[in-house]
């Protein structure tokens, strides 16, 4: 009773708004499922993972949402459902974050934005994200190939005992309009192959009701209106199909993955515009295969591959009425973008000694870029680009050592149809990786690595119409870190599962891809001029405990991060030199709660994004964005009958309606209810 | 162990007790700077200058220099008028002082913002997409503006300008012009309108069109350049146009328009993307990219309108010049004959106004909001 006391001191003291979540205390069960994992006995790389129960509960659908939960992430939120989610690591920039959808990069050469926001969560097992790269070396050299990476897994069949085939039907609705029916189909075809069908629709007209209040300085109102956020609806397809398969010592899989959406692209609310109609088109197919075959004791190999096909159309055609007469509002645009990509990886991996191994990764990919333009009459670029990727890595252990290191040699070639190309790039990039646990007594990880990397410029970066510079360098990025985690043996003490892990990192932008400015305001160059550094903490807590038939499992984060924007602009320092780069929080944290009782789930969590600056200016008062946290609660029950599993789930996302914005002017909802009901046979 | 697991909880407990929480949020305020000695000759009390703001941050913002005091006041608009929703808006593009009325031209937020030349105040918003510049004549105001008619082309709208009525506040008529219409001039009872085309790379507009203010119509379209942007008119009616070119091959190049015959008499093959005319001299500025060097060159110049010949290939004479890194502002005090140029520095961050003396000296120097960009002299009833 005395531990539990100091361990309820400690969340009260860290989390004192754990207290409005009033969390059940009186009853257990037990959770077989490890729900959310750091694995540092085996990395020898800072990671963090989402899974299992904990991810299904978590009251977030789409990757975004997930990953907010991570330390060092930052979410840009547009809002809506239509809006764009990135994501960003370390303040590095979004470019340099590699997304993998089970196993294999999703890639934009256009621009180099993953819309994270269009990933759904039903159908995934696990979110993992590692800064550096994935810990290991039997991977293809686009693993190799981003300072940091997310990995998102889906769900692969399983199936209980003599059950050939599982069938999940989901629906979800919300408090504002918002539909969304899904299924998942599973069937056992053989021993040795199953497959997997899933497919969901969204349809929502995203209309929420957001506000803005100031006050005077006497604290009367100054304004204080409310406003429903228009055209950020979405009309939705994803369709996913895989295949999975066992051979003699080795395992492949296949997929098909197709996602066909109609959206509203909300924009900024200013004043007297509080509404805009720039629309957006989707359709992206992709699919996607991978064998990996242990051919020895010492030799392995893996083969992947994979082709995808993008389209984007964009359509701006605001109208308004000016004496009567229909006329237009801003700049209008009708223009459709095609992508085509194409991609082979082999990796081969030697075991020279049961302590020592070494791996090379080759890697090609095809990317190729049309547009038609509508009113546009310069030429487009059309261009392609050919990469290679060689990598070569390799890892040794001794005794309390492990040492991880790998060259990445890429090769990149362009052709164009129009305008003046890039030149062929060669780059040569390291990275060293190392692990020490110092105590045999004690799971103590010390680790440390350094980085090199590099971004290349995205063809918009390129050749974007009177924007675009086709003499672009890469973007450089150097990053250390040293780091550890702990994880307190169990049983020991009051808790069951308890693991803190720590890192501190420096990082080093350099040749920074920016927008410079020229004579005109509508007019930008891109340039390699900018330069930034950054540094931080990440504290990642894991708690579990089981009581009876209660399960409790706790997540905790806390970031503190420091970025600064060095650029000179015509050897002179901007009025921003030095400041913090923006949307940049110096102290963000996150916290799940997780407690299960028999068939029931309840969970709660909490994200915190410190005040910080918008755009790119200067750390001003004026300038400053305020703090924004929300609570988000979901309460879940299960019922079983015959065959057939029930599940229902209320769910309140931002439970105290805040009114908050993680973009300038983008306004985010505020309370909303969620209620989903499942059924499994 | 334990001691160690109690101390690391306490410091994850510190460091999170340490972040904030959200504030009511106030209305922006203004904030004073003493910049200058003060000054009780002549008939000019200050200026207005407003400041851009870059687009989608609603950033447009009014600051005010006071002659008087020698005071320098960011941010008065949102401070005077608390009320309004959203404060001055989304990219500033035009002010200008007509009678006892200022005209803040707000691009983004689709609106001409009136507001009192003594409190600032609003006295009307005018709904106008997509406006651009605003000149007065008579008892009119004209506001171009690049919206128009919808066509299949998303780049093919025909801009046009507006007549507001100064004193219900009302637009009265609107005519087409060219495409993308810029600054005005109005001389002899005809207005004279600068197409861009900017919508429309490589096929910009090259005209001037010339409306008769009586019927508002257009009378005539005069073969300019490509891409014209600037317009100012000397006291012997010859109207200077300014073209921006096409960033490539074509450079920004200043014409001469006579408005006796409307017809374009010279191109004076000098770069000019900013303007300023007082008395006979014309001053200006350019910034251009270099595709070889990857960076804007700069060049100032002061221009005599009566023999067009540049007197000065300098406004600047003290150096200072090299630390201004966008030139975006440009006005001559016709009083005291001092020169006023506001750095945009990359658009993104807070820019600067310097005040140099006649004889292009700096006087003084001081940080105004986001892209400092039109002045407005506010001279005495």
């Amino acid at each position: 009773m005395y531990h539990f006391r100091k361990t309820l001191l400690a969340f009260v003291l860290l989390f004192p708004f754990l207290l409005h979540s009033q969390v059940v205390t009186d009853s257990s069960r037990v959770l077989k499922e490890v729900v959310l994992n750091t694995k540092p006995y085996q990395e020898v790389i800072p990671v963090q993972s989402l899974s299992g129960v904990l991810l299904e509960n978590l009251a977030s659908h789409n990757v975004a949402d997930a990953l907010r939960y991570f330390a060092g992430t930052q979410i840009k939120d547009y809002g809506g459902f239509g809006g764009l989610k990135t994501v960003d690591v370390r303040n590095m920039g979004t470019h340099h974050v590699g997304v993998f959808y089970d196993g294999i990069q999703l890639g934009n050469a256009q621009n180099g934005v993953t819309d994270l926001g269009k990933y759904s969560l039903d159908d995934m097992e696990s979110l993992t994200m590692y800064n550096g790269q994935k810990s290991e070396i039997f991977q293809s050299a686009k693993d190799f190939a981003s300072a940091s990476a997310i990995y998102m897994k889906t769900k692969r069949p399983v199936f209980v005992g003599n059950k050939k085939s599982n069938l999940l039907v989901r629906y979800k609705t919300m408090s504002i309009n918002y539909h969304d029916p899904s299924f998942r189909w599973e069937q056992k075809l053989s021993d040795k192959v199953s497959i997997s069908v899933s497919s969901e629709y969204i349809k929502s007209n995203g209309q929420y009701k957001f506000r803005y209040k100031r006050k005077n300085q006497d604290g009367s109102v100054a304004y204080d209106t409310t406003a429903t956020r228009w055209n950020s609806d979405i009309e939705a397809l994803r369709f996913e199909s895989g295949l999975y398969g066992k051979l003699n010592n080795a395992s492949w899989d296949a997929k098909v993955y197709y996602y066909d959406s109609k959206r509203g692209a909300p924009g900024a609310i200013v004043e007297n515009k509080f509404s805009d109609g720039f629309r957006q088109y989707d359709k992206n197919f992709f699919t996607q295969a991978y064998l990996s075959k242990d051919v020895s004791e010492k030799y392995k190999f893996q083969l992947k591959a994979k082709y995808a096909y993008d389209y984007t159309h964009y359509i701006a055609r605001d109208t308004t009425k000016v004496l009567g007469e229909t006329v237009t509002e801003g700049a209008q645009s009708d223009d459709s973008y095609f992508q085509h990509e194409a991609y082979f990886s082999a990796v081969n991996m030697y075991s020279i000694s049961s302590i020592w191994d070494v791996s090379l990764s080759t890697d090609f990919q095809y990317n190729r870029l049309n547009a038609t333009r509508r009113g546009i009459k310069t030429q487009f670029s059309f261009p392609q680009r050919y990469t290679a990727l060689v990598s070569l890595a390799t890892s040794y252990r001794y005794e309390g050592f492990k040492v991880l290191g790998n060259v990445l040699v890429t090769r990149v070639i362009e052709e164009v149809e129009y305008n003046a190309k890039a030149p062929n790039k060669t780059e040569m990039t390291p990275a060293l990786f190392l692990g020490y646990t110092p105590f045999k007594k004690y799971d103590f990880n010390l680790r440390a690595f350094a980085k090199r990397i590099f971004r290349m410029p995205t063809f918009n970066d390129l050749y974007y119409t009177m924007v675009g510079s086709s003499t672009l360098q890469p973007e450089y990025m150097n990053q250390y870190d040293i780091g550890f985690t702990y994880n307190i043996p169990t049983g020991k003490y009051f808790f069951d599962k308890l693991s803190i892990q720590a890192d501190v990192y420096y990082t080093n932008t350099k040749d920074k891809i920016v927008a410079a400015p020229t004579g005109n305001l509508f007019r930008w160059m891109m340039t390699n001029m900018g330069q930034v550094k950054g540094k931080g903490i990440e504290t990642v807590l894991n708690f579990g405990k089981n009581i009876n038939q209660l399960n409790l499992t706790a997540n905790l984060t806390y970031t503190y991060s420091q970025s600064q924007d060095y650029t000179k602009f015509a050897g002179l320092e901007l009025s921003s030199y030095g400041d913090q780069i923006p949307y940049t929080p110096w102290h963000s944290g996150s916290g799940i709660l997780n407690a299960g009782y028999e068939s029931w789930n309840f969970n709660y969590s909490f994200i915190y994004v410190g005040k910080r600056y918008n755009g790119n200016v200067n750390n001003i008062k004026v300038n400053e964005v305020q703090p924004w946290y929300t609570h988000d609660l979901a309460l879940q029950k299960s019922f079983t009958f015959k065959n057939y599993k029930l599940n229902g789930t209320v769910e309140v996302n931002n439970a105290f309606n805040q009114q908050y914005e993680v973009i300038y002017n983008y306004p985010m909802p505020g309370r909303t209810f969620k209620f989903i009901i499942s059924i499994a046979l | 162990m334990r001691k160690t697991f109690i101390k690391i909880v306490f410091v994850l407990a510190a460091a999170v007790s340490l972040v904030s929480c959200r504030e009511d949020e106030t209305i922006f305020l203004s904030s004073d700077k003493n910049v200058a000695a003060p000054r009780s000759d002549g008939n000019i009390e200050g200026f207005y200058l407003l400041n851009e703001g870059n687009m989608g941050m609603n950033r447009a913002s009014i600051d005010v220099f006071n002659y008087r005091t020698g005071t320098y006041t960011t941010d008065v608009y949102s401070e005077r008028n608390p009320t309004v929703v959203k404060e001055l808006g989304d990219v500033g593009n035009d002010i200008q002082i007509y009678g006892n009325k200022v005209y803040a031209v707000i691009n983004v937020s689709n609106k001409v913002e009136v507001i009192d030349k003594w409190t600032a105040k609003r006295i009307k918003k005018i709904d106008i997409p997509n406006c651009r510049y605003v000149t007065f004549y008579k008892d009119k105001a004209y506001v171009s503006s690049y919206a128009g008619p919808v066509a299949i082309d998303p780049n093919a709208e025909i801009g046009f300008v507006a007549e507001i009525d100064t004193t219900s506040l009302e637009i009265t008529r609107k005519v087409t012009v060219g495409y993308q219409p810029e600054q005005m001039v109005v001389h002899n009872g005809k207005l004279y309108v600068a197409n861009s085309g900017g919508y429309r790379v490589p096929d910009y507009d090259r005209t001037v069109s010339v409306i008769d203010l009586e019927t508002f119509t257009e009378i005539k379209k005069i073969d300019v350049g490509i891409n014209l942007y600037g317009m100012r008119i000397d006291s012997r009616g010859d109207i200077y146009v300014s073209s921006r070119g096409d960033y490539y091959n074509t450079p920004s190049n200043l014409f001469v328009i006579d408005t006796k015959t409307d017809e374009k008499k010279m191109q004076l093959d000098i770069p000019a993307l900013g303007m300023c005319m007082d008395d006979d001299k014309l001053y200006f500025y350019s910034v251009s990219w270099s595709y070889l060097t990857n960076s804007n060159k700069v060049t100032y110049g002061i221009l005599d309108t009566k023999t067009k010949k540049i007197i000065s290939d300098k406004i600047i004479t003290d150096g200072t010049d090299k630390q201004i890194m966008i030139p975006y502002g440009l006005q001559v005090n016709p009083e005291t004959k001092e020169i006023y140029i506001t750095d945009a520095q990359n658009y993104v961050v807070t820019g600067y106004i310097y005040c140099f003396t006649p004889d292009g000296k700096l006087k003084w120097k001081t940080t105004a909001g986001n892209i400092p960009a039109h002045i407005a002299f506010i001279t005495k009833n």
